[in-house]
């Protein structure tokens, strides 16, 4: 626990991490802004509709430019910015805590009970990608509530491999055969002995995976599969301003870049943990 | 290693597919169910009269036992009757296989171009680790990541169809419409692979006999050439095969961006429609095609590493 914390705290501030923190801490400042502002992310202003960018926007928000729909897409860009981490926000809290639950029970029970923990983790691994969460969201329907329950379905299973594989390993090393040998009863244990020594895999799974789930969510609102329109996500910002690339570029480009600096700072900020954690033996 | 442990080795891993194949069936059989309030009302609409629901219930299957169900599904799958669509009311089969060539097409096209990028790259990166080729190599691969197939394709669009005007935007006609579709999918394929032949050649390089091909004397591209790669290229093998299942399903969202007549378009479709028959069929094509090219992948890995199969 205590090389966990020192590994954390002593992650230098190079240029990529700098960069990593500016941009996600962007990101939670647009989540968190959003009852604060006066935004009017449906309000249609026709003579607006695919203008570019408008500085002389007298209604403030105007200089990202309009949709095909008269739509600020300033607007829009910051409610699609709630969206992705309301769904990235959920989905990784559920699919760590059951994941991980699943997992550790798993690995350190053993037994008939992982053998067949371990054969549902291989089904579940067998779908490729997103597809399996395409084909729950297509099903279940739209809505931000299913879009987290299909994505949950989906992510759960890293975590709980993950887990179990490390536990299986831990649970044989000297310090636990100790504490068992003194006594000590299996939550204590595992809370005590086991898990603090896996948080380091975790973590860094946990940051890819928040990568995964961003683009997750876009890709299913870009299908269609999504938040209900006229709900804004940056998926299906991407997947209206498609249908104009000719006339007006700027509706794939904002919230295109925006998704593509998010992604790009999460996954940079995991390769400096994983980096700086150094934990082959989870791979 | 004799012909019995072998025999052995791949026996075990077409049985545990064979499990993991059952899986996915019950999975994707379950699939209606999680349908919210009743399937049929969903699939037919509300205008639909109660007789017309009943027959579809019977054809479904959806008035029996779920046991019942799931065998007449099983039963179904095997003898390659997939039911009909509820839309166009012909055999699932026949709408399916019009659209495999397609896909695969698309899919091999990616492959190819993913390989030609990173190769070059992964190799590169490895050779000059921690020189500016290496951190260039690596920031495109980590930029190629960060952009999902449904930015990279317009993206791509915007640059070659709208400002250059050298490549149709979207639709399949003649080879020059695939191109940017297959550089869509190989692009981000390549991202991930040129990172891991990076990762295997830097391993390779730090393992005894490259030392002892070194003190012999032999020259850098010898080494590299004969030796370091020839081995770094086993677990890239794998690689390759583990990453068709992440092209088989970033190709869904690719065929949509270009209009692309394959699977993944009539998934979607098909979703759109909710004619769950077809997408069923769909999800359950594309997962169990990715779970025999793993086992082959692992089969034939196996068999040409024997620390594996004797592990």
């Amino acid at each position: 626990m205590k090389s966990f914390l020192q590994a954390i705290t002593s992650l230098r501030f190079s240029a990529k991490i700098t960069f990593s923190v500016l941009i996600l801490g962007l990101w939670l400042l647009m989540v968190l802004a959003v009852p604060f502002m006066d935004l009017h992310p449906n309000e249609i202003v026709l003579e607006k509709i695919l203008h570019s960018a408008d500085l002389q926007s007298v209604s403030g928000f105007g200089f990202l430019g309009y949709d095909d729909l008269g739509r600020a897409l300033f607007d829009r860009l910051i409610v699609g910015a709630y969206t992705s981490f309301t769904v990235t926000f959920g989905v990784i809290f559920i699919s760590l805590l059951i994941g991980t639950l699943i997992g550790v029970i798993s690995g350190y029970a053993g037994g008939h009970w992982d053998h067949f923990i371990i054969r549902v983790i291989d089904v579940f691994m067998a779908f490729p990608g997103i597809l399996l969460a395409i084909a729950l969201a297509g099903l279940m329907g739209p809505g931000i509530t299913n879009v987290i329950i299909a994505l949950s379905i989906v992510s759960w299973v890293g975590y709980a491999r993950l887990s179990r594989a490390q536990v299986m390993a831990i649970k044989q090393r000297e310090h636990v055969q100790s504490a068992k040998a003194l006594g000590a009863s299996h939550a204590r244990i595992i809370v005590w002995h086991i898990l603090p020594l896996i948080m380091a895999p975790l973590l860094i799974e946990f940051t890819f995976g928040v990568a995964s789930v961003i683009i997750a969510e876009a890709g299913l609102s870009f299908l269609g599969l999504g938040v209900q329109a006229p709900e804004a996500s940056w998926g299906s910002m991407i997947r209206d301003g498609s249908q104009y690339l000719l006339m007006a570029p700027h509706m794939v480009l904002v919230p295109g870049i925006a998704l593509m600096l998010v992604v790009l700072a999460v996954n940079m900020l995991g390769d400096a943990v994983r980096d700086k954690l150094d934990v082959k033996a989870a791979q | 290693m004799s012909s019995k442990a072998m025999l052995n080795y791949i026996l075990s891993r077409l049985v545990s597919a064979l499990f993991v194949i059952l899986g996915v069936v019950f999975i994707v059989f379950m699939l209606i169910h999680m349908v919210p309030g009743d399937p049929v009302e969903v699939m037919l609409g509300e205008s639909a009269t109660s007789i017309d629901r009943e027959a579809l219930r019977h054809s479904l299957g959806l008035d029996k036992p779920l046991w019942q169900q799931f065998y007449l599904f099983l039963h179904g799958l095997i003898h390659f009757d997939l039911g009909h669509s509820l839309h166009s009311k012909q055999a699932i089969s026949d709408i399916i296989s019009a659209r495999i060539a397609p896909t695969v097409e698309l899919a091999m096209a990616s492959l190819l171009v993913a390989l030609v990028i990173a190769f070059p790259l992964g190799i590169i990166a490895a050779l000059k680790k921690d020189q500016f080729a290496d951190a260039a190599a690596m920031s495109f691969s980590l930029l190629g990541v960060s952009i999902p197939n449904f930015l990279m394709g317009p993206l791509l669009i915007l640059f070659f169809s709208v400002l250059l005007g050298w490549l149709p935007v979207s639709g399949k006609s003649g080879v020059t419409s695939l191109v940017l579709p297959a550089l869509t999918l190989g692009s981000a394929l390549a991202a991930v692979l040129s990172r891991m032949i990076r990762a295997s050649i830097l391993e390779v390089l730090n393992e005894d006999y490259i030392r002892t091909a070194q003190a012999k004397g032999l020259s850098r591209a010898r080494i590299i050439g004969l030796h370091a790669l020839r081995n770094a290229m086993l677990p890239v093998i794998t690689l390759i095969g583990l990453q068709i299942g992440a092209l088989l399903a970033g190709a869904v969202i690719t065929e949509i961006v270009f209009s692309w007549p394959g699977i993944g378009q009539l998934t979607i479709e098909s979703i759109q429609k909710r004619d769950y028959p077809v997408v069923q069929a769909c999800i359950l094509l594309i997962s169990i095609t990715y779970v025999v090219v793993n086992t082959l992948t692992d089969i034939v890995y196996g068999l040409l590493d024997p620390r594996i199969r004797l592990g």
